[in-house]
């Protein structure tokens, strides 16, 4: 945690910065419910809360990343290539297990599977092999779309019909009436908050943010703690690819384009420093729920043409980004 | 349907009479020499994904049916990788006609005016050129009829009565011409009112969220005019998780092949007609290009190819099951 100025003004107008993104998003709700009586309904509020889920999840991974120094622009490809990977393992292994179920289960542990192990590539070519995060994960960005259209023939991979039954309650159904990726969201956040400020591992991550080679000579395995990163990184892709698949039950070149921005967006909306060194997963969600607000909203009403919805976007950002400032 | 039905004939024909004359007279056929390159982007949706596989087909057919002819596709990620393979194309493989799918109509107008000026035959396919001097011949989808077609089928089913959404792809002109022939048609249709018209980037997941939207917003939607058969898919999916019954049609667009074969099984009761917008116009320039350039004819300056209704009856005339798309 950053120490707080003593001097209660600053202390004061510290807070009020960190709680940016909190009163952006409220202020979008009010002017979404002015907008259209059907904004705050239960209903909607879960179909905007499951779909921020796969960003989210990322996002928080991302926060990770982004604090101990580092970026990764690939996991929107990944997720992408994940999806088509894990869609041909099921239909593959489906007869070969004999069981539509089991081929489910292990197709999702493949998810996570491959994700960790494209995060262990990330790490080692960043920390063995000393190259900025920024180009190797710009590298795997084209490698990963590639492959997975590659396989895809550039069409659309599809799971087939038994196992997609099988598979859609994973995104579909609802536990005490809240959607399961809504829940997977707040676990993985949960566990997240706990990570990164409970554990020893958690406080390295933003000791090497913060200064590298200070963190370094106090003993902290450098190395080892960016590979996990990385690592806990590509697990959250694999977590959100394992909600995302059964959502339509296909994969195509378009999946996950352009998921690194939005995930990258929530997290530095949500108050983290791009250079690194100190940040909060609470307000990642936040950040990440604010982005989908914007789009719902502009969804539900016509008063703005449609030709300036990136912009709308773009404004909020600016004007949440600007609440928050001199944090640095 | 004719017409396609007619090519397939025809080509089949065509590549027997080809062999057969290959076999009987060898390389003796007198032929022009042909090098025809294939400029086209690359495989990045369902669409451009077809249009990489007719290509290919396309040369392996033709090459196989004509010995004098040499066909070289090349695929690009944006207007300016296109632009470099044009001048690759024409400078080291020498070619002396060339099909392209422009990536963008501005930026690849100079490009081609310039391989044009060294004597190579240019068809333009499907976004028109700013300046049409720079092109010998232009084919084409018809993408009036496929906005014009749905408004038709949808005002007719819904007995010129009902609430429509319509969702849009990327703001191209192309789309515009869609969406402006969509709503000519409403305007005979005073009583079919069109509530919003959004984009979805022809992308299954943003159709996805962009109905759901809709569905919380309109209580009572009778059609939906998803315009492309991947975004028909994501618009399917919400409706089936809103588990709403007011909805009777959903019409998607260009055929793609599982709404093809949704269509034909008749497994879904939305399903009920689709526009036919095929990447396989790609083969057919490839083809009509190459012919005539053979025989050192020329091609008439614009040929459309007709979008028409696809229904249960004619679908599997459109369904190509071994195209990704």
């Amino acid at each position: 945690m950053p120490q707080e100025p003593a001097e209660t003004h600053r202390a004061w107008s510290g807070r009020l910065h960190g709680l940016g993104p909190v009163i952006g998003l409220v202020l979008l709700c009010i002017a979404g419910t002015l907008l259209n009586s059907n904004f705050a309904t239960y209903d909607n509020v879960m179909n905007v809360l499951t779909r921020t889920a796969f960003i989210g999840i990322i996002a928080v991974g991302m926060c990770f990343v982004i604090i101990s120094g580092g970026i990764d622009l690939s996991v929107g490809s990944m997720a992408a290539l994940i999806a088509g990977s894990v869609i041909l393992f099921m239909n593959a292994m489906a007869p070969v297990l004999g069981s539509p179920l089991m081929a489910v289960a292990a197709g999702m542990l493949l998810a996570v599977v491959l994700g960790a192990a494209f995060g262990l590539v990330h790490g080692l070519l960043i920390t063995k092999g000393r190259i900025e995060p920024f180009i190797v994960t710009l590298g795997t960005l084209g490698i990963f779309r590639a492959y997975l259209t590659y396989f895809s023939n550039g069409g659309a991979i599809t799971l087939e019909n038994d196992l997609s039954d099988l598979y859609s309650p994973v995104y579909y159904a609802s536990l005490l009436g809240v959607p399961i990726p809504v829940w997977v969201f707040l676990l993985v956040a949960l566990a997240g908050g706990v990570i990164l400020n409970r554990t020893a591992y958690g406080r390295y991550v933003q000791a090497i943010g913060s200064n590298e080679q200070v963190a370094q000579y106090a003993a902290v395995d450098v190395h080892k703690t960016k590979i996990l990163t990385y690592m806990l990184l590509g697990v959250c892709v694999g977590i959100a690819t394992l909600l995302y698949v059964p959502r339509l039950g296909s994969a195509s070149p378009t999946t996950g384009l352009l998921w690194e921005l939005e995930a990258i967006a929530a997290v530095i909306v949500g108050g983290t420093v791009l250079k690194g060194g100190a940040g909060s997963i609470t307000g990642t969600v936040v950040g990440a729920i604010l982005l989908s607000v914007i789009s719902n909203i502009l969804n539900l009403t016509s008063i703005i043409s449609v030709y300036l919805n990136a912009a709308v976007q773009g404004f909020v950002i600016i004007a949440v980004a600007f609440m928050q400032r001199g944090r640095r | 349907m004719n017409s396609s039905k007619l090519n397939f004939t025809r080509r089949l024909a065509l590549s027997t009479i080809g062999a057969a004359a290959f076999a009987l007279a060898g390389p003796a056929v007198a032929q022009n020499k042909v090098t025809l390159g294939v400029a086209i982007p690359s495989a990045t949706h369902g669409f451009t994904g077809g249009i990489v596989y007719w290509a290919n087909q396309a040369k392996k057919d033709l090459e196989k049916a004509h010995p004098g002819l040499q066909v070289i596709v090349k695929t690009a990620g944006g207007a300016p990788e296109q632009a470099n393979q044009l001048q690759d194309l024409v400078t080291v493989n020498k070619i002396n006609a060339l099909v392209i799918f422009p990536f963008e109509s501005a930026a690849l107008t100079k490009p081609v005016a310039q391989a044009k000026a060294k004597g190579v035959y240019v068809t333009v396919v499907d976004r028109g050129l700013t300046d049409t001097n720079a092109q010998d011949a232009y084919v084409a989808g018809d993408n009036t009829a496929f906005g014009k077609i749905p408004a038709e089928y949808i005002a007719k089913a819904l007995g010129g009565k009902g609430n429509v959404v319509a969702m849009r792809g990327i703001a191209t002109t192309l789309d515009n011409e869609r969406m402006d022939a969509f709503n000519a048609v409403l305007k005979n249709h005073p009583g079919i009112k069109l509530l919003d018209a959004k984009y979805a980037n022809w992308n299954r997941d943003d159709a996805f969220k962009v109905m759901q939207d809709y569905l919380t917003r309109f209580p009572q939607i009778d059609a939906v005019w998803a315009a492309d058969d991947d975004m028909a898919v994501g618009v399917l999916k919400a409706i089936e998780q809103a588990k709403r019954k007011d909805i009777k049609l959903v019409f998607g667009g260009a055929g793609a092949k599982g709404m093809v074969k949704t269509l034909m099984d008749g497994s879904n009761p939305l399903i009920q007609a689709n526009v036919s917008y095929s990447p396989k116009f790609i083969y057919d320039a490839v083809k009509l290009t190459a012919e005539a350039r053979l025989k050192g004819d020329k091609l008439p300056a614009t040929t459309i190819i007709p979008s028409v209704l696809i229904t249960k009856d004619n679908a599997k005339d459109f369904y190509f099951p071994d195209s990704p798309f």
